[in-house]
């Protein structure tokens, strides 16, 4: 339930955007998930829902799901992260912080651990739209 | 937005006082001191939590000598009790593999575990920081709203000079510096205490070389039957309790 922390962040930011722009109602809440933190959607919906504030009553919720790409800081070679194969305990590692990924994945062509995060990270507030 | 920063505050409104343990350099001690520091408060009675934010070079689990524990999932992640304290590390999740990270990788690691610990209340929280004045120590200054510092040195001019330049940033900030502690001390000398002094900062303890120190590792109680301990209960006692 990892995922419940994540979404008390999207909640509490969106809340004091929300604020902040006088939105008296919040129509419509757009987070990005990437994809190297493995985040449930189901898990991170349902806890958005169970959160969710009186003036989100009617929000809806619009998860987008980014591909994580990586890029070699020594050779430059990008690759996409979904072609790792990882055992479960990485994996999980990976899911509670991804900057562990430095620590298990390297550089497919040059073996170099020195890479980039470029896309895809974790849980990303993109918009949010209301009523004022 | 990355929406983690906003819960930061809230994850941390039921702890007491926030210590950041600080050094200019590397090797003067400060996970020693941090971790004896938690330690004591500890035995003290008082509800502690120990966060070491040492990302590339993690050492309090092998100061305290933990073992096979994991957090636990409930609504975020919450740290295990390791030796009566509340004890979070990024070496459970990055094992015993060197993790490399960049700058932005250290603040990314360090949003993600700040917003998603759940301390629970807690007296004290001592935080075990990364040497010097990197992106790690300005993103704890940003982001948490009540933390106070506490910085180890060790008599050598080299390792004060670094302190000199810490010691005046925080001021900027206006950041609350409980006081400086030189470590490792092998001669009477005042030099440390008076420097400190003409800083504006408080000299709260010279604590001489106890050799004892490094056969205690991995053994907390060995560790608190040192000269380290000692002082470390004195600083707490007229300082910090």
């Amino acid at each position: 339930m990892h995922e419940w922390a994540l979404a008390e962040a999207v909640i509490t930011a969106a809340r004091q955007i929300a604020e902040k722009e006088k939105l008296k109602e919040v129509k419509e809440v757009i987070i990005k998930i990437g994809e190297l933190q493995q985040v449930e959607e189901d898990i991170l919906r349902f806890a958005l829902s169970q959160l969710k504030p009186a003036n989100f009553k009617n929000a809806e919720f619009h998860i987008a799901k980014a591909e994580t790409t990586l890029k070699c800081r020594v050779c430059g070679h990008t690759w996409l992260f979904k072609k790792q194969k990882l055992d479960e305990a990485t994996a999980e590692a990976i899911h509670f912080v991804p900057e562990v990924a430095h620590a298990y994945i390297k550089c497919p062509k040059c073996g170099s651990p020195d890479f980039e995060i470029t896309e895809g990270r974790g849980v990303w507030l993109e918009n949010i739209k209301g009523v004022r | 937005m990355d929406p983690r920063t906003s819960v930061i505050n809230e994850r941390l409104r039921r702890i007491g006082r926030i210590i950041a343990v600080s050094s200019g350099k590397g090797g003067v001690g400060k996970s020693l001191v941090a971790t004896t520091l938690a330690l004591t408060l500890a035995r003290r009675g008082c509800k502690v939590g120990l966060f070491d934010l040492d990302f590339t070079s993690p050492s309090t689990h092998l100061i305290m000598g933990v073992k096979n524990v994991q957090p636990k999932e409930d609504k975020g992640i919450v740290p295990p009790v390791v030796k009566g304290l509340a004890y979070m590390s990024l070496v459970y999740f990055s094992g015993d593999q060197a993790a490399p990270l960049r700058g932005t990788d250290v603040s990314n690691a360090l949003i993600e575990l700040l917003s998603v610990t759940q301390w629970g209340e807690l007296d004290f929280l001592v935080i075990d920081m990364p040497p010097g004045i990197s992106d790690a120590v300005l993103d704890l200054i940003r982001l948490v709203k009540r933390i106070e510092f506490l910085i180890v040195t060790t008599s050598s001019l080299l390792a004060f000079e670094t302190v000199k330049k810490q010691v005046s940033l925080l001021q900027d900030l206006k950041v609350p510096i409980i006081g400086v502690v030189e470590n490792m001390k092998m001669n009477t000398s005042k030099r440390i205490q008076q420097g400190t002094e003409k800083l504006g900062a408080k000299f709260l303890a010279g604590i001489p070389y106890d050799p004892k120190v490094e056969g205690a590792i991995g053994d907390v109680a060995k560790l608190l039957d040192t000269t380290l301990a000692q002082k470390i209960r004195e600083v707490a006692a007229s300082n910090i309790t």
